[in-house]
């Protein structure tokens, strides 16, 4: 079972305590932009074979939402983080380089 | 080739089994091919037949990483209808459950086709409104189904109970003709006969990169050696995104995994596919007689091919409740795929952002019961740029609004 660390209560809390909420770090475009920016806001995604950044919220638990690193390969989870932030923090990303992965 | 028939079978009883030919070759990669299929699952496949059989284009191959159907080709549960919702849905399932009724024969390949009837349960008020608005939207489209009562649903189902404690079964959207084939053999069928047209499958291929000249495809490179080629095919469901990402351009697709399971085998007890969407569940008796099993897709992205577990809990509970004589038998096996999901639950059969490649993926959890009729629209997408099957499947869609809502009809998809 995926184990995740909510940051905001600390609960290390199981996957079912979990709601996932997809793709972090999405840059949001409104009424106005180009069609480009809003189609890939709206429906293009990373889906990467490697380190995935995704938001999940303590569904069961806090409330809360927060970020994950984790590895769509291996499962591996390389730390979770504030869901006030527009890109994974330092200690985060290297964390991910230390393990040899790439992270776009 | 030689034919498949009862005389051969005598003859070849009388002979030792010396005389079968294997089912298909395994050459050497060429240098060029006129269009290359990346991914030999059953969409991949079915794609390189088409192209052979309507169109005369020959000089094909179909790369494949691992063993051929061993993507979700090999590892659903079988289920084929066309009881979807929008049109341009019923127009390619119906397409493909047609082409299903004669497959074996086109093929010469026995896939075990069974049209033995699908149930969708309606267990909520709903789901009652919903499988109805199916019915007449399937009538207008001339796809034959039938919203059934409870009364008709025991009589078609002893097993099932209907008055479970959480959820009561209310009704079901009947379609006859819908039912199962065997995965394995619809993807060795096709394979055959792909390759007595002369195309090559290539096994153990992995493509690890998109070759392109100022905006046009010129090959692939491969753990096999570069191949060049003037057409690309993708269509690698769960690795759609990973391909895209290759040839440059991005896709609106998530992948993650779903997984099924089979009990023990035991006597026959259910003679029709019942689909139970509120609570993620259905539920078919192989020709073994075990019981297969699966429920709704996990929620996160994944390509390990492995889900998780409390998705299996659920649906179980859910099955034990509606079918209680399962409670007591034991699960032999359980395994998982990479399904690619897009945000209308409908598929993509398109050109590209690049010349020449076109994809065909986002079948999601549903893409066995559509093998025969995508590979029959993307033959023709590729051969002629445009197939008034495939057409309103386009990347565009997604740009333009024009959506192909199916998870509005039902959240699981199979
Ligand atoms: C558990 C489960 C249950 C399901 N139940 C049903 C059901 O009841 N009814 C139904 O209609 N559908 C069902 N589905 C969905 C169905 O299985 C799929 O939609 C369908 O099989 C997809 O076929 P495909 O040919 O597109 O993909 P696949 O069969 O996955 O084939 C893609 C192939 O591409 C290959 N590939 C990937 N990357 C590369 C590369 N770089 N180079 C070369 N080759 C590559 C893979 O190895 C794979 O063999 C289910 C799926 C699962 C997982
Ligand atoms: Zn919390």
């Amino acid at each position: 079972m995926l184990i995740l660390t909510c940051p905001c209560c600390g609960v290390a809390a199981d996957e079912t305590e979990l709601a996932p909420g997809g793709e972090a770090h999405l840059k949001r475009f409104g009424p106005g932009s180009s069609e480009d920016a809003f189609e890939g806001y709206l429906f293009l995604r990373q889906n990467p074979r490697g380190v995935h950044f995704e938001r999940w919220r303590h569904a069961y638990g806090c409330g809360k939402w927060f970020h994950a690193a984790r590895s769509t390969t291996t499962m591996e989870v390389f730390g979770t983080y504030s869901a006030q932030v527009t890109e994974p923090p330092p200690e985060i990303t290297a964390k991910i380089a230390a393990a040899g992965k790439p992270t776009a | 080739m030689k034919r498949y028939s009862a005389f051969a079978i005598a003859r070849e009883a009388l002979r030792n089994h010396t005389g079968w030919d294997r089912a298909w070759a395994s050459p050497e990669p060429k240098k060029r091919y006129d269009v290359i299929i990346v991914g030999a699952g059953g969409h991949g496949l079915a794609t390189a037949y088409y192209l052979g059989k309507n169109f005369g284009i020959t000089n094909v191959a179909v790369l494949e990483k691992g063993w051929l159907g061993g993507g979700n080709t090999g590892r659903n549960t079988t289920i084929i209808r066309s009881n979807y919702l929008q049109d341009p849905s019923a127009a390619i399932y119906e397409k493909s459950r047609s082409l299903y009724e004669t497959l074996s024969q086109d093929l010469n390949y026995n896939i075990m086709f069974s049209p033995r009837g699908v149930i969708m349960l309606a267990q909520t008020e709903h789901e009652v409104r919903g499988y109805k608005r199916t019915a007449h939207a399937n009538a207008l489209q001339g796809v034959k189904t039938e919203y059934i009562t409870p009364k008709r649903v025991k009589e078609l189902v002893p097993i099932i109970a209907l008055d479970g404690p959480r959820y009561p079964v209310l009704g079901g959207l009947w379609q006859a003709r819908g039912g199962t084939a065997r995965h394995d053999a619809v993807a060795w069928g096709y394979a055959r006969a792909c390759s007595a047209m002369g195309m090559d499958i290539i096994q153990r291929c992995e493509v690890t990169g998109v070759t392109r000249d100022g905006g046009k495809v010129t090959g692939v490179t491969t753990t096999r050696g570069d191949i060049g080629c003037d057409k690309l095919g993708i269509v690698v469901a769960g690795h759609s995104g990973h391909l895209a990402d290759m040839a440059g351009f991005r896709l609106p697709i998530e992948s993650v995994a779903l997984q099924a399971l089979v009990s023990e085998p035991i006597k026959p007890c259910m003679d029709v596919v019942v689909m139970a969407n509120t609570v993620h569940g259905y539920m078919s008796q192989s020709d073994k007689g075990e019981m297969v099993i699966g429920g709704g897709a996990d929620g996160y992205n994944n390509y390990t091919q492995r889900g998780s577990f409390h998705h299996i809990e659920e649906t179980v509970r859910a099955l034990i409740e509606t079918f209680p004589m399962i409670s007591r038998l034991k699960m032999l096996r359980q395994w998982g795929g990479i399904v690619d999901m897009t945000g209308d639950r409908s598929p993509i059969l398109s050109k590209t952002p690049v010349d020449g490649v076109f994809i065909n993926c986002g079948w999601g959890t549903g893409g066995f019961k559509a093998i025969p009729g995508s590979g029959w629209a993307m033959a023709e997408l590729m051969a002629k740029g445009t197939s008034p099957l495939a057409d309103a499947f386009s990347l565009g869609r997604f740009r333009e609004g024009r959506f192909i809502d199916e998870s509005v009809a039902a959240g699981v998809a199979h």
